[in-house]
């Protein structure tokens, strides 16, 4: 509850706060000031620390995994203000609502990962949804920036539509909208009820873009300004994927075998149509849209079943997806177009940045020794222990071998072509910062304990 | 005076909802889209208006979710007669079919 009520009172005052504040650097300060804050009170509130008692009536429950992907996506947050806060002066004039409209974003959040009324559901993905329509269309000169956005609002209004229809048909066949396993059962022969789940799934595989319902994602990822597609692609995402999960392993669990063949195909496709596409994208952004719907098939996996594997594998995965994707899009932030020509003989000009931009990318691909290899372990595991999908586990390794080659690309390009002449100018503490993001992708594909451990 | 059946009211929302996302697929203008939205979201208000007079009427859960719904909804359309200015002002149209920046 901190850090709902601190994230919400710190977006008002960073919108305001340009009135007082001249400079973009003081801005930025008090960004991530009251990020830190934020985090402090989080975990201040996780050991029972308490700043406000209000009675939610049941509609929110923070427990102990709540608590820790709040704080893993403040964490990611204040990552992401570090390496590319500065980037968003380039966008436009209003810099300090740029930084209002992601706290509000962090808000909503907050409440998909914690709500247990599907009242808090809705209210939290249109939290994160209508400022990321703005976040989207914020280069309002750009062409594409404009189409983006009108496109990401479309099919957002489109799926929040649907998954109204879901809330309704489940309010109507159980009469409430608590996110209870007694509510269903109680109304299990409902074919009402079936549809509700249905519509939800369809609804919310919208909102992850997965396979069938991805056709906003590249589009969206590529046509809005880099620095907000890499805090779209990583956090926000995180953020539907534990909403998703929150729902369907809190109230459908009995209906399980109705739906869980349903999310195996999703998956099946999500993975291959990602991989597939990714292999024929020339520009590295388009290519990291594609390489991020194929990395959540992976992620979905988490709905086939619900043990400890798949809770710490779910969390395992966004930290080091996050961390990858946003290390790979600081730099390309930094350059003056996203085709991969500007990679070119990157590694003679910026040995550091290379090196740590090669983790990342072994990381994604999944590479033994980064997390991104144990975080896939976990997911396939958690799967094989559920005991049902066999021929998906194949298929995943499989279409993760293809994404090896998508990501290889990059390397290769970095390191063994002649570059022309490309310069990017980065300061040392980014190239610190980077490097410190490189050593923790690895130490957590060596020591996974290091971040599971808070998660008693 | 005969009761409505909550049969015919579920037809009629369910009538409205399709007509809106067939209107959200096919139609070009974006204020038409817009308002083709608008339309999906109602029906959905009808809806739960319509389960909670007749199923559940000892508690007012789904009038509450109806106001939220309502709010969020001009929220959104705010938003997105923001997007159109802007689309406008750049293509001098509002028509989806001139913003086609990108392609595959």
């Amino acid at each position: 509850m901190n850090a709902l009520i601190v994230t919400a009172v710190l977006g008002v005052m960073m919108m305001f706060s340009s009135i007082v504040l001249k400079r973009n650097s003081a801005i930025r300060m008090l960004a991530i000031v009251g990020l830190l804050f934020t985090f402090i009170a989080n975990v201040l509130d996780s050991s029972g620390v308490h700043f406000f008692s209000i009675n939610i009536k049941g509609m929110m429950h923070f427990d102990q995994f709540a608590y820790f992907f709040i704080s893993i996506s403040i964490f990611c947050t204040f990552i992401f203000f570090l390496l590319s806060a500065k980037e968003m002066e380039r966008i436009g004039v209003n810099y300090s609502e740029y930084f209002a409209l992601i706290f509000f974003i962090l808000c909503g959040i907050i409440l998909v990962a914690s709500f247990t009324s599907l009242l808090i559901l809705f209210l939290g993905i249109e939290i994160i949804s209508i400022p990321l329509y703005i976040l989207t269309g914020s280069d309002k000169k750009n062409l594409k920036s404009n189409e983006a956005s009108l496109k990401y609002f479309l099919l957002g209004a489109f799926s929040t539509g649907i998954m109204l229809m879901g809330i309704a048909l489940f309010y109507g066949s159980t009469g409430s909208f608590s996110v209870e396993n007694s509510v269903v059962i109680a109304a299990t022969t409902s074919p009402m009820l079936l549809i509700g789940i249905l519509l939800l799934l369809f609804s919310m595989s919208f909102k992850v873009s997965a396979a069938p319902f991805h056709f906003w994602a590249p589009d969206v990822y590529d046509g809005a300004p880099t620095v907000f597609t890499s805090f779209m692609a990583t956090i926000v995402k995180a953020a539907a994927f534990i909403a998703f999960i929150r729902l369907f392993s809190l109230a459908f669990t009995p209906l399980q075998d109705r739906w869980q063949l349903i999310v195996a195909v999703i998956i099946a496709l999500t993975l291959f149509v990602g991989n597939i596409t990714a292999v024929f994208q020339q520009s590295v952004k388009r290519m990291l849209a594609y390489s991020s719907i194929a990395q959540s098939g992976f992620m979905l996996m988490a709905l086939l079943a619900f043990n400890t594997f798949s809770v710490e594998g779910i969390l395992l995965y966004i930290v080091a997806y996050s961390i990858s994707t946003m290390g790979i899009f600081s730099v390309l932030v930094k350059m003056k177009d996203s085709s991969l020509e500007e990679f070119n003989g990157f590694a003679k000009h910026q040995p550091v940045l290379a090196v740590a931009l090669t983790v990342f990318l072994l990381s994604l691909a999944g590479i033994p020794l980064t997390a991104g290899f144990l975080s896939k372990f976990y997911m396939l595991k958690a799967v094989m222990h559920s005991g049902n999908f066999l021929w998906l586990i194949i298929f995943a390794v499989l279409m993760a071998a293809v994404s090896v080659y998508y990501y290889f690309r990059i390397i290769q390009v970095m390191f063994f072509k002649e570059s022309d002449s490309n310069t990017i100018i980065v300061s040392t503490s980014f190239k610190w910062l980077l490097s410190a993001l490189a050593i923790i992708i690895i130490v957590l594909g060596v020591y996974p304990q290091l971040l599971l451990q808070f998660l008693v | 005076m005969n009761e409505v059946p909550l049969t015919h009211i579920l037809v009629l929302s369910t009538a409205l909802f399709f007509i809106g996302m067939f209107g959200l697929f096919t139609r070009r203008n974006m204020i038409t889209i817009l308002m083709s939205v608008e339309l999906i979201l109602n029906s959905v208000n009808i809806n739960f208006v319509a389960f909670n007079k007749y199923l559940f009427p000892e508690k007012l859960d789904g009038v509450f979710f109806v106001l939220f719904i309502i709010a969020i909804a001009a929220a959104e359309a705010a938003l997105a007669i923001a997007i159109i200015i802007n689309l406008y002002r750049n293509h001098q149209s509002i028509d989806v079919d001139d913003a086609t920046e990108m392609k595959f």
